[in-house]
């Protein structure tokens, strides 16, 4: 088992050189062993959860300050077996991809590095040890994202904004953990978890504050979350998935560490800044899911929608626990990371095949594409698969988690203390919220970009993407129906992670032959019924269609544009006109700048000769948090200049009187 | 004063001019469409280039005057939902296009009726160099109603022919 712990850091660093293999086979060496390293990782995980012993290695050489400890428990095995699934279909994906787009040698050397510090996070057992592999998700990741760096300016303000916050995150990280480890005098977060208890309150609180901010920054939490439409929607689309489905799970598994593990779960404040955080996450990331216009975007706040939702189950969970309704927490605590598997999943998907989109058409621009079902029926099937999941209807998974959370939430308003009296109503109606407006988000994606008539030359002659990148995406569309018909499959998984935080937890639910039923509470649910249901009313309704229509002869005509004779794909539906009664009711949350120019002919104002009409969708909390700050930094920053005026003269005076000012203070 | 004004208003009986629809006027000749429609007509009406008269009394032929809606009679905003199409004017050259694509667009039994004088035969716009021709030259009409403009009460006797109640 530590061999093959061994073999993901070493499969993982083995693929760091492939920069220096020959452009053609970058990719394929880098993806490769990336894979391996993933397939090792997954089989820790696998070892992790069935015997329910911990992988742990430690040396004391290979970090400086306390050598490196890896630790893999239940919880750890569940974040990097969710990793290393995403991995692997990335790397197929990855090989297809750069058949005709050449790796750069930075690229090829980030992608395996930034999938092994992602592996081994979970698996960090002292401070040292998981700053450093911190660091080094972030900084690959930087990498990546910029690696099309030369094609369009977007790239480069994405890179800026991602490094800018994921810094700021780690700085706050940094702090929190340093914090608590200077009280334990020691690193270890075995030693650290044992003496929590000695800490004062105060210490505590500014402890988990700081961790939090770090962690829900990068997961992509509001107000935190500016980075991540932007370096989400222009990462290369192998890259973009393994974010959006891996890498901001890291931010969750920070939370449940820290505030479980190494805190020993905390007072209601906490949980209600979690739930809080989680509410406005969900909701303020599907009002900007359901109004994009780009797709990666859209998917990129629909992350932030998704983890939403799974601070809500965290918060939630917390405070049940802390109000003291131990079974409820744990159900909360289940659903919220069964969700969490099931968003890695189809978000995973969903990213792959946007990425194929954009491969094949050169744009992520919806009101450009239209008619792909047509021409690329596999990548879109995998897109529509996924879309279903996200949606939250069944048959597949997403539909499981979002019932299961709902029931936990549901059955924690019956403890009936004032917080949660209060703030679980909040998140049932953010979750009904949020499970709308997706939907509305994932109709407008498919059915505009996917259905009815191309609106752009490059849409009406596309051809499906090379086979290996269907295939990466594929495996992660399949596992959604996986996840879907028999979610007994991963239910074990979540259930050790959730047995590794509450040692004398049962698990929350219980398979009764095909149905699943909830402990504790009245729930069942039975997936094979409702995809037999399904299959059968579809039937139905086919043999109906059939039956009435077999009579009657049927005339295919041209759509009716009104009598218009110049029919142009333009006049069809497009994804800002699906989106502009949305977008006019949450105007004051979405903030559109819009642009109407409209230009008249000479002769007579009666006759306009041309419309000009931009609309960009702009980010409130950049606006009114970013944007300010930005302005006072520079306005600091400017006067700071005036601290350097060339004379050194000047100089010599600020030597001295630094001089003066340690002389005195270290007297 | 003012009370008797108000009390003389509010006394004042309604004039019933007519209870039951007489009958409709029976036409053999469109008696298998007439069973097709079955008391209902559905119309989706196109300008193709009049004066509008024609559209004046249209418009009238709804009011709660002639109340045409009561034999059946229906205008629809598209062709799709209609029977019928009832073009007014003579067809200009701009309109012979859209005018082509909506009798396309129109529903089974999808006929053509052709309202005033311009409609039949241009009227006093024939060879007029933006006129294509009339209605009834570029396509096959199945009524005709004639009349500059037809008064309501001929509209609705026409009409009733079609629905047939």
């Amino acid at each position: 088992m530590n061999a093959l712990e061994t073999a993901v850091a070493v499969f993982g660093l083995l693929g760091a050189t492939a920069a220096m293999a020959p452009a053609r086979a970058r990719a394929l060496v880098a993806a490769a062993l990336t894979a391996l390293a993933s397939m090792s990782a997954l089989l820790v995980a696998a070892v992790v959860v069935h015997t329910h012993h911990q992988v742990q290695i430690t040396s004391k050489s290979i970090i400086p300050f306390g050598g490196a400890a890896l630790r893999l428990d239940a919880l750890g095995a569940l974040f990097a077996g969710l990793t290393a699934l995403v991995a692997i279909a990335a790397s197929v994906y990855l090989i297809g991809y750069a058949r005709h787009h050449a790796m750069s040698r930075t690229a090829s050397a980030a992608f395996p590095l930034f999938v092994t510090s992602m592996l081994l996070v979970p698996a960090a057992w002292n401070v040292m040890t998981f700053l450093l592999l911190w660091e080094l998700m972030a900084l690959t990741s930087l990498a990546l994202v910029l690696s099309d760096y030369r094609r369009s300016e977007g790239v480069r303000s994405a890179g800026l904004w991602y490094a800018v916050l994921t810094h700021a995150a780690a700085a706050s990280i940094a702090l929190g953990l340093l914090l608590i480890a200077g009280h334990a005098h020691c690193q270890d977060f075995g030693v650290i978890a044992a003496a929590h208890a000695t800490m004062t309150p105060g210490l505590r609180g500014a402890a988990f504050l700081l961790l939090f901010v770090g962690f829900a920054s990068k997961s992509g939490i509001v107000p935190l979350h500016v980075w991540l439409p932007r370096a989400h929607a222009e990462a290369p689309s192998a890259v973009s998935a393994l974010m959006s489905a891996a890498m901001v799970n890291l931010g969750v598994y920070g939370v449940l560490r820290v505030g479980d593990t190494l805190l020993g779960g905390g007072p209601q404040w906490w949980w209600i800044t979690v739930t809080m955080a989680g509410t406005v996450s969900a909701i303020y990331g599907s009002i900007h899911a359901a109004t994009s216009t780009d797709l990666k975007r859209l998917l990129a706040y629909s992350t932030t929608d998704n983890i939403g939702l799974v601070f809500i189950a965290l918060g939630t969970a917390g405070l049940l626990h802390a109000t003291g309704h131990p079974a409820y927490a744990t159900l909360a605590l289940f659903a919220g990371l069964f969700h969490l598997v099931n968003h890695s999943v189809f978000k995973g998907a969903l990213f792959l095949s946007a990425g194929s989109i954009q491969y094949t058409t050169g744009t992520r621009n919806l009101d450009l594409l239209g008619g792909l079902l047509k021409r690329m029926p596999i990548a879109s099937s995998i897109f529509a698969v996924g879309a279903v999941a996200i949606s939250a209807l069944p048959p597949l998974g997403g539909f499981v988690s979002e019932w299961i959370l709902l029931q936990s939430l549901l059955h924690g308003l019956s403890t009936s203390t004032t917080v949660t009296v209060i703030l679980v109503p909040l998140s049932v109606a953010a979750l009904a919220l949020t499970g709308g407006l997706t939907a509305a988000a994932f109709v407008k994606a498919f059915g505009v970009g996917f259905l009815g008539v191309a609106r752009s030359e490059s849409a009406a002659q596309v051809v499906e993407p090379p086979r290996l990148m269907n295939v990466g995406a594929g495996l992660l569309g399949a596992a959604c129906i996986v996840l879907g018909l028999a979610p007994m499959v991963a239910t074990s998984i979540v259930d050790g992670a959730v047995r590794s935080l509450e040692p004398g937890y049962v698990s929350a639910v219980r398979s009764r032959g095909v149905a699943l039923a909830l402990r504790g509470v009245h729930g069942v649910f039975e997936p094979t019924l409702i995809a037999l249901a399904l299959v059968t009313s579809l039937s139905l309704v086919g043999g109906l269609r059939w039956f009435i229509s077999r009579r009657r002869s049927i005339r295919r005509a041209v759509a009716w544009g009104c009598g218009r004779e110049q029919f142009s794909p333009r006049m069809t539906y497009t994804a800002t006109s699906f989106a502009e009664p949305l977008q006019r009711v949450f105007d004051d949350v979405v903030q559109p700048s819009r642009d109407l120019d409209v230009s008249h002919q000479s002769e007579s104002r009666y006759f306009v000769e041309s419309v000009r009409f931009a609309s960009r969708d702009a980010d409130a909390f950049e606006r009114y948090l970013y944007h300010p700050a930005f302005a006072m930094a520079r306005t600091a920053a400017r006067a700071a200049r005036r601290l350097q005026n060339g004379s050194i003269h000047r100089y010599l005076g600020y030597g001295l009187v630094g001089l003066v000012i340690i002389l005195v203070v270290s007297r | 004063m003012y009370g008797t004004w108000m009390a003389r208003l509010l006394s004042a009986r309604v004039r019933v001019t007519e209870t039951v629809p007489a009958p409709a006027p029976v036409d053999d000749e469109r008696a298998g469409l007439r069973r097709q429609l079955r008391g209902s007509l559905q119309i989706r009406h196109v300008d193709a280039g009049s004066c509008n008269g024609c559209e004046l009394e249209v418009a009238s032929i709804f009011s709660p005057v002639y109340d045409a809606e009561q034999y059946g009679i229906r205008l629809v905003a598209s062709p799709r939902h209609a029977d019928a199409a009832m073009v007014t004017g003579p067809v200009t050259k701009n309109m012979a296009g859209p005018l082509r694509l909506t009798i396309e667009a129109l529903a089974s039994p999808a006929v053509v009726i052709a309202l005033g004088d311009c409609a039949r035969d241009c009227g006093v716009f024939k060879g007029a160099y933006a006129v294509e021709g009339s209605v009834t030259e570029l396509t096959e009409t199945i009524l005709q109603i004639p009349g500059c403009p037809p008064t309501p009460a001929v509209i609705i006797a026409a009409l009733r022919t079609l629905s047939g109640s």
